[in-house]
């Protein structure tokens, strides 16, 4: 059985009392995480009671238990999938071999960076949509927030419990510095670029969950490969997590753009001002968030060329996504990857060795990944008649990481000068006055089945639910 | 209920069809990492399910994102839609007219044996208005719970021909929830002659709702060791002789609950009127178990039993019914086959107490249940008939009255 048990102080299906020294320093960090959720957790959501899913087990029938919890009383655990005991490191210099329980002594260093990079985004993502809750267009929407900020803390406890387990006193630090450090702080800001930006309205929340935590997604799947085990199995659980995260992006930008066909149908008008003037968001400021979540997104998967990349892979603490279902020969030595890069002023590919452009495999695999959503937006546009259509713009677009970083390039991929980019910026990019004219949309509903004007209800409520049910309980 | 020959065709002609909405999908993949049978595939544009693969074990139900992988389709076998059609898919077709979905959950070899079992009153009824929420298909026929026996006991004397046996299964730390007037279903181990897993028989629970033994997770089920056909020529019941065999300590891989419609009513003064035959006593033990543990609750409803069998050695359940006060249930018995008398059967009963029944059916605060063999089903039906007719009131328009408040509920096999 991998039932949790819940009668512990904390929720765990790792035998945590039967090791008590890291019991204990876990019930040190524990009060530190919850003062943490006090200041920097959703605003407002004191006596909010939610309707959640809890993981009761981590098997398919018992991880996803609905039911109404006061968010005081929410309780965060430490859930990791079942071992098996014949896994073994499917690719790098130690195929074959056997996977780890504990850290090899050359790898310590490595994987601690792995697992505090990971660990990070999960509490800056929280503090990136706290101020949300008092702008939620609906009950709905509002339990979706929650759901998604208790499991991302869950996700913080799951790196938190590697880095105590595993690491000693430098992983007790960094568990430590994991709660200090804040998004967009200027003196301690996150690790991560784009887990330093501000999420400050709804549509920027879809297209974060949407992009964002799709990096997220290619991530724990390429870490879920680990010859590292007890990594491997804390990331598979937290993969069955994420995918709800990618669902409220994905379905709640297709309710945007929903709702906003619907009302460009009935004034008969693709005027971006009349369809703003209609308290709806036009489809090109759609468009130009897109564009904006995008590009910060796919610097997260860091450098072209890396190094590191090729070492992480090279010593099985990394895997590509779906390592296991690829079919060369998981060393890769002698395999090329292209990359493209800026020469004289045209974007080039180029042959490079594949171990060193694993970043950019990874990079190429997420973007396939998320072109499949934006189809499916489109085809809600398409299904109201309607010409317009939401594109993935150049990889190349607005990069701050990697060969494009110095390089202007175009949503279509044309490289431009600094004249046209400038000329160009606001047409591309969500501007100033976008940001202020979608927050000037955002208000609070909070009747139960009432949506904000902005926005379509969901074609479902969840967990079967009507969709006006009270997903929210203010006591 | 007690469904063990072969009644329905050895694989339903109907399948339940599983389908993900591409609607609603995110293409998570979430399902396929979770599908024990590998029946989820997906290409660039869908994710599908193998209709081949399938069993409906609904593993991958709960764990999906959006909602997307609830949906099912039924459809006769021969015309499932094949993986390259949803693969060609942007929406789900709609429900066909020939096939509707309306089973609320329950595996179409399930609904099946339910339409046949209540096809004497033309369908299932309405549950009654306070009856409890019942727990449905919590275990599908692919993901059966295991349930152990703690007990076998037979419960007609011995040396008579009929070996009626009360069994108790328990369930441990699984949930099985069960009400009274649902049924369970058993799979017996093996497989056919023609190699195919036996089908699923189903079993009215004889306990009531807190267990065999209150507050404890098991159910008790009444099965009849099954010798011969309807036609009376020799068969061997494969789930009845594996069940009346069984040793307490054994296994068995039990599905359900089923049954959303043949319930008790809960609120007080609610009065029962059952009329039964042979192991078509177990819903009736069931609901006058648990009227017994709640006697001290002064409660009221009174309860009418008709009770058919051959002889007093072959009514299972006679040594505790007759302990029951007469204030508590009036219980009329009526024996086919005692020699030296009269052949009297239930409908006889009926009639004889017809100013009762009579007084009883035009009452909103009583509910009725029919079960036994298919054959009593006319009979109860005409005496009814007649008893109305005595007392200046219409069966044929009553009847469909009684259907719709929920207060006449049949089972027969």
């Amino acid at each position: 059985m991998n039932t949790i048990n819940y009668s512990e102080k904390i929720p765990n299906n790792v035998n945590l009392s039967g090791d008590r020294a890291l019991q204990r320093a876990l019930e040190h960090w524990q009060p530190n995480f919850l003062q943490w959720w006090a200041e920097m957790g959703p605003e407002g959501t004191r006596d909010a009671s939610v309707y959640l899913r809890t993981a009761v087990s981590v098997d398919a029938g018992g991880w996803a238990h609905f039911d109404h919890v006061r968010m005081p009383d929410y309780r965060w655990g430490i859930f990791l999938t079942p071992a098996d005991a014949e896994r073994r490191i499917h690719f790098g210099e130690h195929l074959g071999e056997a996977v780890w329980q504990d850290v090899p002594g050359e790898h310590r260093a490595n994987l601690r960076r792995i697992i505090v990079t990971q660990g990070d985004t999960e509490p800056a993502s929280i503090e990136q949509q706290r101020h949300l809750g008092l702008t939620a267009p609906s009950l709905y929407d509002l339990r979706n927030l929650f759901q998604i900020n208790v499991e991302e803390g869950r996700h913080l406890w799951a790196m938190v419990y590697l880095l105590h387990r595993h690491f000693g006193r430098d992983g007790r630090e960094e568990a430590d510095a994991l709660l200090q450090r804040r998004s967009g702080d200027a003196d301690h800001p996150r690790i991560l670029g784009a887990f330093n930006e501000r999420t400050p309205d709804w549509l920027a929340f879809f297209m974060f969950t949407y992009f964002t935590d799709r990096d997220g997604k290619f991530q724990l799947c390429a870490l879920a490969e680990s010859g590292f085990d007890p990594l491997a199995r804390t990331t598979k659980f937290m993969l069955t997590e994420e995918a709800h995260h990618m669902f409220v992006g994905e379905s709640g930008v297709s309710r945007v753009v929903q709702r906003t066909c619907q009302v460009m149908k009935e004034l008969g008008t693709d005027d971006p001002a009349r369809v703003r003037a209609a308290g709806v968001i036009d489809l090109p400021t759609i468009q130009r968030y897109l564009n904006f979540h995008f590009a910060v997104t796919i610097d997260l998967f860091g450098a072209d060329q890396s190094s590191n990349a090729a070492t992480f892979y090279g010593a099985g603490l990394k895997g590509r996504f779906e390592e296991g279902k690829r079919d060369d020969d998981h060393r890769l030595h002698g395999l090329t990857y292209a990359v493209q890069e800026v020469v004289d002023g045209r974007i080039v590919t180029r042959d490079v060795p594949m171990l060193n452009a694993l970043n950019e495999v990874l990079r190429d695999d997420f973007i396939r990944d998320s072109v499949g959503g934006i189809g499916r937006w489109n085809k809600v546009i398409e299904k109201a008649g309607l010409a317009f259509r939401l594109t993935v713009p150049h990889k190349a677009f607005n990069r701050k990481i990697g060969t494009f970083a110095n390089v202007r390039v175009a949503p279509d991929g044309r490289v431009v000068n600094e004249a046209e980019w400038a000329a160009h910026q606001s047409a591309w990019l969500a501007s100033a006055e976008d940001r202020a004219f979608v927050a000037s949309l955002m208000g609070r509903v909070i009747a139960p089945g009432q949506f904000a004007n902005w926005i379509a209800p969901p074609a479902m409520g969840v967990n079967k639910q009507p969709v006006d049910f009270d997903y929210v309980r203010f006591n | 209920m007690n469904v063990d020959a072969d009644q329905v065709a050895p694989v339903s002609p109907l399948l339940r069809q599983h389908l993900i909405d591409p609607e609603i999908c995110i293409r998570c993949n979430t399902c396929e990492e979770t599908c024990p049978l590998d029946a989820i595939t997906h290409d660039s544009r869908n994710y599908v399910v193998d209709p081949a693969v399938c069993n409906a074990c609904n593993a991958c139900v709960s764990p999906c994102p959006t909602g997307a992988i609830d949906n099912w389709r039924n459809v006769p076998r021969t015309s499932a839609w094949s993986l390259a059609d949803q693969l060609q898919w942007d929406v789900l077709p709609p429900p066909t007219a020939s096939a509707p979905d309306d089973t609320g959950g329950v595996p179409a070899e399930i609904a099946a044996i339910t339409a046949l079992a209540s096809a004497g009153q033309g369908g299932t009824s309405a549950a009654p208005w306070s009856a409890a929420t019942p727990s449905i298909n919590l275990h599908p026929p692919g993901r059966p719970a295991v349930a152990t026996v703690t007990g076998n006991f037979r419960l007609t004397a011995e040396g008579t021909t009929s070996d009626i046996r009360h069994l108790v299964l328990d369930f441990g730390s699984i949930a099985f929830p069960v009400l009274e007037g649902q049924t369970i279903g058993i799979v017996p181990p093996g497989r056919d002659a023609d190699g195919r897993p036996h089908h699923v028989r189903l079993y009215s629970v004889a306990s009531p709702r807190d267990g065999e033994r209150p507050r404890y997770n098991n159910v008790a089920i009444t099965v009849k060791r099954v010798t011969e056909d309807h036609a009376g020529q020799p068969i061997a019941g494969i789930a009845s002789n594996y069940l009346c065999d069984l040793e307490r300590g054994a296994n068995v891989q039990v599905v359900g609950p089923f049954g959303a419609s043949y319930l008790m009513p809960d609120h007080p003064g609610a009065r029962l009127l059952m009329i039964c035959t042979g192991t078509g006593s177990a819903p009736m033990r069931a609901m006058t178990e648990r009227r017994r543990r709640r006697m001290a609750l002064g409660e009221g409803g009174d309860l009418m039993l008709f009770f058919g069998a051959r002889t007093p050695e072959e009514l299972p359940y006679c040594g505790p019914l007759m302990k029951l006060p007469a204030s508590f249930i009036d219980i009329n018995l009526a024996y086919s086959r005692v020699p030296g008398q009269p052949r009297q059967y239930v409908q006889d009963l009926i009639r004889a107490r017809g100013a009762d029944v009579a007084r009883r059916l035009a009452d909103p605060q009583t509910f009725i249940y029919v079960c036994g063999l298919k054959g009593m089903e006319q009979g109860v039906a005409d005496a009814f008939r007649e008893v109305c007719t005595k007392h200046g009131q219409d069966w044929d328009a009553l009847l469909p009255a009684l259907r719709a408040q929920g207060r006449y509920h049949l089972e027969t096999y």
